[in-house]
């Protein structure tokens, strides 16, 4: 098992992917003789050539329904928009093409694309660099969503994203990129469904997704030394759909639970678990349920306030001490 | 095109006019809901574009005045008829509706609602075709409003950039929903926007159906040849207004008056006539078949059909039993 670099195990799914299959490509802006600006698809264009690793002119709407098309006749695309917020712009192609075709058809087409993208607040990015879209995309119908929280499922989400017959959003993280971690040297293959117990604990359920994950693991060993109480990290690196099962299963043994999401809270992860929370194991419970997400508001450039404005491990352990009253 | 081909033209153009009139009919009887987008005017179009190409063979994608288009590429009318009824025979299973009739094995790649929506969709088309290799073009037909959209810009771009087999086809009928082209548009002839993206572009006569097929000889032998891309804009004319719920108050009756003069059928019909190859009693029995077939065989199909199950209301979702969807080692 090697230690990798995120960026790196995105760039050896492509790699594997692409080598075994000629009717896998991938696209987007500067990925081809820049090799990506995360990296992820470093020296592809010099292995596989310009027809297969494309340049795209900023044209992030039509570039990923030209993704979406040749999807159609059996070209299984990678589409990287270079930052997730370009992706509003490719809504219309995502939305109501990708999504919406396989149902609309009778089943007759599909879209088999995989779109990549990094959301998130990085360093000072300003507010149209620095917000998330996953609230948006796992809302929709026919769109499967999913987001790594290590180098090891951002290898193996692709590979199953690029072989799955559904269009599949990814969601990066451009903090991420250079996170290091174990990935497997053989093949293999992520599930797109389900959660993972990423510590398991017994007082607490802290859900986290993609970098929030990280949070929690800080927040529940700080909890452990400091307080005595014993948080379960579940990782929902499946959006869309969200795993019910796993939710319920790990509430119903620990009777509490906070979500934590980097995104503003309004109609986003946090109130979609609470809900299915409410929905599932109510009884359960004995603690009502919290969020700690972002503030709402653009994201400022200012670097204060941009902190300020970013949930943190910190903000984590403060939940949970004002649930038991420590 | 010989005698025969003409002949064999009048009559689809004639059925595709019933057809639609006869939707018209159950529009307002409410045995079809939605929001219906029909084609009486511009039959000459899709009709003589598609004489010209390889239907079945060839990929075809379009807007929402869609049922004509499918026909054309060999879908069955009843199928079609039996979508907009939602029926579970419909060409989408009753999930689709008049606007998304799609037919896969035919290579009709559906009727698409948001306009301009296509446009990258069928560049994405001529680009799989390319990699893969094979003799089939892409073809594109929506309205001159679509050209409005980013989409329409964009996508030539990158058509021209690859040189990919795409034909756009531009329906110029002169009107977004009911706004009049140069109300709208700063370039009123269509072909004239295409010369920044280094794309033939060309204007005909979209009523006279052999006219259009000229055309688009020239323009699918240009695509199927490996060129690239090829603009084929077509002045047309739709009779009724851009919907069902469109009141059609917009237009002067005299500019109607001077286009039914040019009506396509009635252009062919009278050339036939004309040429001998055909006599009025001829097209009357003609017209008389078409709704004979319309009625007892299409309509009943319709009418006859099975609506959808309830309890397969989320089928089609998402791929049934897609094997990574639950990962491991395959």
């Amino acid at each position: 098992m090697a230690i990798i670099m995120y960026w790196e195990a995105i760039r050896r799914a492509h790699d594997e992917e692409m080598s075994r299959d000629p009717l896998v490509i991938c696209m987007g802006e500067d990925i081809g003789v820049v090799g990506g600006t995360y990296k992820a698809t470093q020296g592809l264009f010099d292995k596989y050539g310009p027809e297969r690793v494309i340049d795209t002119p900023i044209s992030e709407n039509s570039y990923t329904g030209l993704g979406i098309g040749a999807s159609f006749l059996g070209v299984r695309p990678i589409i990287e928009i270079m930052s997730v917020n370009f992706a509003w712009l490719a809504t219309d192609q995502i939305v109501n093409a990708a999504a919406k075709v396989r149902y609309m058809s009778g089943g007759q087409l599909t879209a088999p694309v995989v779109i990549r993208s990094p959301g998130g607040t990085a360093h000072q990015l300003g507010a149209q660099h620095s917000a998330r879209m996953e609230k948006v995309f796992m809302g929709i119908a026919g769109l499967r969503v999913v987001t790594p929280s290590s180098p090891k499922q951002a290898y193996g989400l692709l590979k199953s994203a690029v072989r799955c017959n559904d269009p599949v959003f990814i969601n990066e993280h451009e903090l991420m990129y250079n996170m290091k971690g174990e990935v497997p040297d053989g093949e293999f293959f992520h599930p797109l469904e389900g959660s993972e117990v990423t510590r398991p604990g017994k007082d607490i359920t802290l859900f986290g997704y993609n970098i929030s994950v990280h949070w929690c693991v800080q927040a529940a060993e700080q909890l452990a030394k400091d307080y005595g109480i014993d948080a379960e990290v579940v990782d929902l690196y499946a959006l869309n759909p969200l795993d019910r099962a796993g939710i319920k299963k790990s509430v119903a043994k620990t009777h509490r639970a906070v979500v934590v999401e980097e995104a503003e809270a309004p109609v986003g992860v946090g109130s979609e678990v609470i809900a299915i929370i409410n929905e599932e194991c109510f009884f359960d419970l004995d603690a009502p349920p919290v969020r700690v997400s972002a503030a709402n508001v653009p994201i400022p450039y200012n670097h204060h306030l941009e902190k300020a404005a970013i949930p943190n491990a910190k903000r984590v352990v403060e939940a949970v001490r004002k649930i038991f009253g420590k | 095109m010989n005698a025969a081909d003409k002949k064999r033209l009048l009559r689809n153009m004639l059925f595709a006019r019933r057809f639609e009139e006869r939707c018209y009919e159950a529009y307002v009887e409410r045995k079809i809901g939605g929001f219906l987008h029909l084609y009486p005017g511009q039959e000459a179009c899709v009709h003589g574009v598609m004489a010209a190409a390889r239907p079945g063979h060839d990929y075809v994608i379009t807007g929402y005045r869609d049922h004509v288009h499918a026909i054309l590429c060999g879908s069955d009318p009843k199928e079609v008829m039996a979508e907009l009824y939602g029926k579970e025979t419909g060409s989408s299973k009753g999930r689709g509706g008049s606007m998304h009739i799609f037919d896969g094995p035919k290579h009709f790649m559906g009727g698409y609602a948001l306009v301009g929506g296509p446009f990258p969709l069928a560049v994405g088309m001529a680009k799989a075709i390319k990699m893969k290799g094979g003799d089939e073009i892409s073809i594109c037909f929506l309205g001159d409003a679509a050209n409005n959209q980013g989409t329409f810009h964009e996508s030539m771009n990158m058509a021209s950039l690859w040189e990919l087999p795409v034909l756009y086809v531009c329906e110029n009928n002169l009107y977004g929903i009911g706004t009049r082209i140069d109300r709208s548009t700063a370039v009123v002839d269509q072909y004239k926007r295409v010369c920044g993206y280094n794309i033939p572009a060309v204007q005909t006569d979209g009523q006279d159906v052999e006219k259009v097929y000229e055309a688009a000889k020239v323009a699918v032998e240009h695509v199927r040849s490996g060129k690239g891309p090829y603009f084929l804009e077509l002045m047309t004319y739709r009779y009724r207004g851009h919907s069902m719920s469109d009141s059609n108050a917009y237009r002067a009756k005299e500019e109607e008056r001077m286009w039914s003069k040019r009506d396509p059928i009635i252009m062919l019909r009278d050339r036939l006539i004309e040429a001998k190859s055909i006599t009025m009693k001829d097209y009357k029995k003609m017209d008389d078949e078409v709704l004979d077939q319309i009625e007892s065989e299409i309509i009943k199909f319709a009418e006859e059909s099975p609506e959808p199950k309830l309890e397969e209301l989320e089928k089609y979702v998402l791929a049934e039993n897609d094997p990574y969807v639950h990962g491991g080692t395959h």
